[in-house]
């Protein structure tokens, strides 16, 4: 479960969408890190994230961790934006079989955690598939 | 001249039919789709609320808007459905949109009329020269008791409309509201759902109010029914509504466009401020709309704008009401038990 000032550091990344940007190689990362995953550079600059992408690869959740329960069964997807930029959202408002490989999706924001009855609900972003028209 | 400078809206995916409910409780659906002219309504996922409907709306509109967000100095949204009795709304809303912190950020509550009371405060302070752009919301995830009339319209949906003093969509030509204390509709602290006072919502609430409101608007812009090309008008029903355009002679091309409610149900504070936002969907340059909305306790507020040549320039930038209402997914009598909360489950 976040704590209350961590889900209060968080949001940049989580109502923002911002990412970091690495200054020598271009690796982009969400959120964003200190030292880039790839060249260790410590060279980063905070980036907004395009709210579009496409699923890179994905699981269904069937036995859900400690509230998420009514959601499941439920897919969590490997999404990359259009930027290259790729990180880890629960695909909501999609039918189980429209969640492919290579489908795109666009970024929504919706309640991402609830603590209890009397507890702070957390907000963040989770992706749905974009319907064709 | 002071008007809309962007306007959102959004509705989620998940529908329930008016015979769905009227199945689950022995009654005819088609009588309840004639008396109440709504054939089905929206209905909110687990991880939506009046907060992530704002949002979606507020996103969209900033795109027609093509503003800065930190040139926005005021967010407020009305809604009866807030996630949290004490701690504003309109906060997370302002800070996930970036316009945050030099901002008057407020939630506003009147029954259905806490969001065109949001836009009526936003255009009053842009036009007393405050501040440059407000941005003001209705959302709403209604609620209805199982069983109770209301159960057949009480909805989910939201619009957002940013108020400014250039590069405007649409001009305000004329505001009005009427108030007087009407004790048709209302929910106690604490209670989960509302008690309305039945035949007494229509003449002395919802009538007196609207025409009243909507007749003095139209005095005070100098213009009669035939001079308005889109009327909306609140909707705790398709029938209300209806009623009230004819009321005030106004023609059936003049009112359906933004007639919502057969396809959107009651989305009580967002209710006529979609219905606007999907008239500005249509709307043309020079077009004259009259809005009337109405909160229960009671009164209503009326504006008249005029459309700009700006309108069909950033219509495309936002999805239309279009695009969401037909996006849907019909769900059945249990699944929106489950969504709106009315099943108890094991904690977890
Ligand atoms: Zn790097």
């Amino acid at each position: 479960m976040l704590t209350i000032p961590r889900a209060w550091r968080e949001k940049p990344q989580r109502y923002l969408f911002k990412g970091g940007k690495c200054k020598d190689c271009g690796f982009v990362t969400y959120p964003a890190r200190k030292v880039c995953p790839k060249c260790h550079s410590e060279n980063i600059e905070t980036v907004d994230l395009p709210r579009e992408g496409k699923i890179i690869t994905y699981t269904i959740v069937y036995s859900a961790p400690e509230g998420f329960g009514d959601f499941s069964p439920y897919p969590l997807a490997i999404v990359e934006l259009t930027n290259g930029a790729r990180l880890m959202l629960q695909i909501v408002d999609t039918d189980l079989d429209k969640v492919q490989i290579g489908e795109k999706v666009n970024v929504v924001f919706r309640r991402l955690l609830v603590e209890g009855n009397a507890g702070i609900i957390i907000y963040g972003p989770k992706a749905t598939v974009v319907e064709d028209k | 001249m002071v008007g809309i400078a962007g306007y959102g809206c959004y509705v989620p995916k998940r529908r329930i039919k008016v015979e769905e409910i009227a199945a689950q409780w022995g009654e005819d659906g088609e009588v309840m789709k004639k008396n109440l002219l709504v054939r089905e309504k929206t209905v909110p996922a687990k991880d939506e609320d009046s907060v992530t409907i704002a949002y979606e709306a507020a996103r969209n509109a900033l795109k027609r808007a093509e503003i800065d967000p930190k040139e926005i100095g005021a967010v407020y949204i009305g809604s009866e459905s807030k996630p949290y009795a004490v701690k504003p709304s309109a906060t997370i809303v302002a800070d996930a949109l970036d316009i945050t912190p030099e901002a008057h950020v407020a939630d506003y509550e009147f029954a259905c009329k806490a969001g065109s009371e949001t836009v009526f405060v936003v255009y009053g302070l842009v036009k007393a020269g405050e501040i440059k752009y407000g941005l003001g919301i209705g959302s709403d995830t209604s609620q209805g008791a199982p069983k109770d009339p209301l159960e057949y319209t009480a909805a989910a949906g939201g619009a957002a409309f940013i108020m400014g003093n250039d590069n405007v969509l649409a001009e305000v030509i004329a505001t009005y509201s009427y108030t007087t204390d009407t004790p048709d509709f209302w929910r106690r602290d604490g209670q989960p759902y509302p008690t309305h006072t039945g035949p007494f919502t229509g003449k002395p609430a919802y009538f007196h109010h609207v025409i009243n409101s909507a007749k003095k608007v139209m005095e005070i812009a100098g213009v009669t029914p035939k001079d308005i090309t889109y009327c909306v008008f609140h909707q705790p029903n398709g029938a209300f509504p209806l009623r009230a355009s004819k009321m005030l002679g106004f023609t059936k091309e003049q009112f359906e466009p933004g007639w919502v409610a057969p396809y959107i149900g009651n989305t009580y504070s967002g209710c006529s401020l979609l219905g606007l936002a999907s008239v500005l969907d249509v709307a043309k340059a020079g077009d004259t709309i009259l809005v009337t909305s109405f909160g229960s306790g009671a009164g209503s507020d009326s504006f008249i704008f005029k459309v700009t040549d700006r309108l069909e320039k950033v219509r495309n930038n936002a999805p239309l009401l279009k695009d969401y209402a037909e996006r849907k997914k019909y769900i059945n009598y249990a699944t929106y038990a489950f969504l709106r909360g009315k099943i108890k489950m094991r904690e977890g």
